[in-house]
């Protein structure tokens, strides 16, 4: 039982790990531009197939560093072609355009790459079981956790330290006092948009070495991400961090006990939070209305 | 009766004339009558949601559930409880409703993208139970297995079963009763309320309006109007579908509000028709439709933000 228990905990955490790298991604976008990008899902299924695309060229680790980039540089065009022109109008426009957007992403790499899965090599030595005794578990779901905190780490430490990300949180917070003080305000949130596509991207190469290529993988993922949104506190990154892990423990340890119900528990957590914590587990005050 | 008056009466006098003559003007161009009797269910339930996005200015996203909601609601009580058509709307609409006022509770006090986010997720709540609980619902495969029942009057009956036309009026009737009340509410005292809340929510607060009670009366209503909609979609097909719960309807109801105008009244049923022909005879003509559907929205949104009819308006002005 301990070890199921942990089995799944593990596998909660490591799904969870995903959900935080599309929620961060999905933040970053809606905290400065106000614009629910539904076509996240999209990009993630850009990242997986370009990297299907370069790896027998590049290997795993080119495709690992060169597929989010060319993603992200596909999300500053799509940002500076449709989106640009909606900031500032009613949010509906935003989330009407990136909608269409997701469906003609899925329906395009079906129409380029077919629609069976493929599958993306992975070196052998990340294939490979850990351990058998406790518990099965291959050193590339351990690999993927891994590069989500160095993801998650270097996110922080950009938004921290370097002036790109404080002039980020600085306009999440006041985007008019940012643009009066003399600060490129489009360019802003075109970087802003890029760094969260570029999360997207990273999420759909390490989705496409776990569970091969689908032209709908990125669906799937997007109400997670939203939920862990909204649980862990709209307008807090940290929040949202915490979000995801708990959603992917909480789904986790429901499998344990409840199968059916493992997807609909996150769910019943979101309820639950709106309910007594409106605002979201790190949210702040006022943010969400 | 001053000429503005007179106008807006021919106008009326029209829309229901074009409405009540569908089957035939429909037919000899190419259409054909089920097609108008999808026509006008999803046009009502793009209306429901206009109700709510139009004239009260919130978004949700997730209006599908309860539109599915309603198709469950009347599939299974024809399928279970009792083989009355009456009977199966009346389940569904209370059903889709009454969950919608109680999520209505939660959501409420969000605005903005915020109140399409919560409402996007929950809606995903009612996809996920249709999905798993398989043993009554149907599953993946949606709940088949029922059929509608003749309209028993009495003295004598009416086939809407086999008869398409019979049906078509019979849907248009409720229509009519469904937008006779939404015209109605929004001519009240309530109705114009809710426009204010929609104006300048600030101001409303100020003036005393209970604005979060208003809207919560407000996104009920509409989910009420959407399940109305949605058991009449269930009697369309004979069938519900779980992909009727899903946020991607949700996304084509606000499509076709936005598409025909989600200022004026009238105009998501003239989007619900361009959006429903269109999806009739794109994907009749390409496996590939989903990508025009896609590539309508961008459009929409980029160059036609107001709507068909709020573009005609424009350029009339």
């Amino acid at each position: 039982m301990t070890t199921l228990l942990l089995f799944n905990v593990t596998n909660g955490l490591i799904i969870g790990a995903f959900y935080v790298l599309m929620a961060l991604g999905l933040s970053l976008i809606l905290n400065l531009s106000n614009t629910i990008n539904f076509a996240h899902g999209g990009f993630l299924v850009i990242g997986g197939y370009i990297a299907y695309a370069i790896s027998p060229y590049l290997g795993f680790w080119g495709a690992l560093l060169v597929a989010p980039l060319l993603t992200a540089i596909i999300g500053l065009v799509v940002e500076r072609v449709l989106i640009r022109p909606l900031y500032g109008r009613d949010p509906l426009y935003s989330l009407l355009l990136t909608f269409g957007l997701a469906f003609i992403i899925e329906d395009g790499t079906r129409f380029i790459f077919g629609p069976q899965g493929k599958p993306v090599t992975i070196p052998s030595y990340l294939s490979e079981s850990l351990s058998n005794d406790l518990f099965f578990i291959t050193g590339y779901r351990l690999f993927m956790v891994a590069v989500v905190i160095v993801a998650v780490t270097l996110l922080f430490v950009l938004l921290r330290y370097t002036r790109l990300g404080i002039r980020i949180r600085a306009g999440v917070l006041d985007l008019e006092t940012v643009a009066a003080l003399g600060i490129n305000v489009q360019m802003l949130r075109s970087l802003n948009f890029a760094v969260g596509i570029f999360l997207a991207g990273l999420s759909g190469v390490l989705a496409a070495g776990q569970l091969g290529l689908e032209p709908t993988m990125g669906t799937g993922l997007l109400m997670p991400s939203f939920i862990a949104i909204i649980v862990g506190g709209i307008g807090s990154l940290p929040g949202t961090l915490a979000g995801g892990l708990l959603i992917g423990v909480a789904s986790g340890l429901t499998a344990v006990f409840f199968p059916a119900a493992s997807e609909a528990v996150i769910y019943v957590m979101m309820a639950v939070v709106l309910l007594i914590r409106p605002r979201g587990l790190f949210g702040e005050e006022g943010m969400m209305s | 009766m001053s000429s503005e008056q007179t106008r807006k009466l021919i106008v009326l006098a029209a829309i229901w004339a074009v409405l009540l003559l569908a089957p035939y003007w429909m037919v000899p161009l190419g259409g054909y009558t089920a097609l108008a009797t999808r026509v006008l269910v999803l046009g009502l339930a793009a209306m429901s949601l206009n109700f709510l996005l139009g004239f009260t200015g919130v978004l949700s996203f997730g209006h599908a559930a309860y539109f599915g909601l309603g198709a469950y609601g009347a599939g299974l009580t024809l399928k279970f409880l009792a083989l009355s058509t009456p009977l199966a709307l009346i389940a569904g609409i209370l059903l889709g409703g009454i969950c919608g006022g109680l999520l209505g509770l939660l959501i409420v006090r969000r605005r903005g993208v915020y109140f399409a986010m919560v409402t996007i997720a929950f809606g995903q709540v009612f996809y996920y139970i249709a999905f798993q609980w398989s043993s009554l619902t149907g599953g993946d495969d949606g709940l088949r297995g029922f059929s509608r029942q003749p309209l028993d009057l009495g003295l004598f009956k009416i086939d809407i079963l086999s008869s398409a036309n019979n049906f078509y009026f019979f849907v248009l009737f409720c229509f009519a009763l469904a937008v006779g009340a939404m015209g109605f509410i929004l001519r009240s005292p309530f109705g114009r309320t809710m426009i204010a809340i929609r104006e300048n929510e600030r101001r409303s607060r100020f003036l005393g309006i209970p604005v979060e009670r208003h809207i919560w009366i407000s996104f009920t209503l509409s989910c009420f109007f959407m399940a109305f909609a949605g058991a009449l979609y269930a009697l369309v097909n004979n069938f519900a579908d779980p992909r009727g719960l899903h946020y991607s309807q949700s996304g084509d109801f606000v499509m076709m509000a936005v598409m025909g105008g989600m200022r004026s009244f009238w105009g998501p049923l003239l989007g619900a028709f361009v959006f429903v022909v269109l999806q009739d005879y794109l994907s009749s003509m390409t496996t590939n439709w989903m990508s025009f559907v896609g590539l309508l929205f961008v459009l929409v949104v980029l160059f036609f933000p107001r709507g068909l009819l709020g573009f005609l308006q424009r350029s009339k002005a």
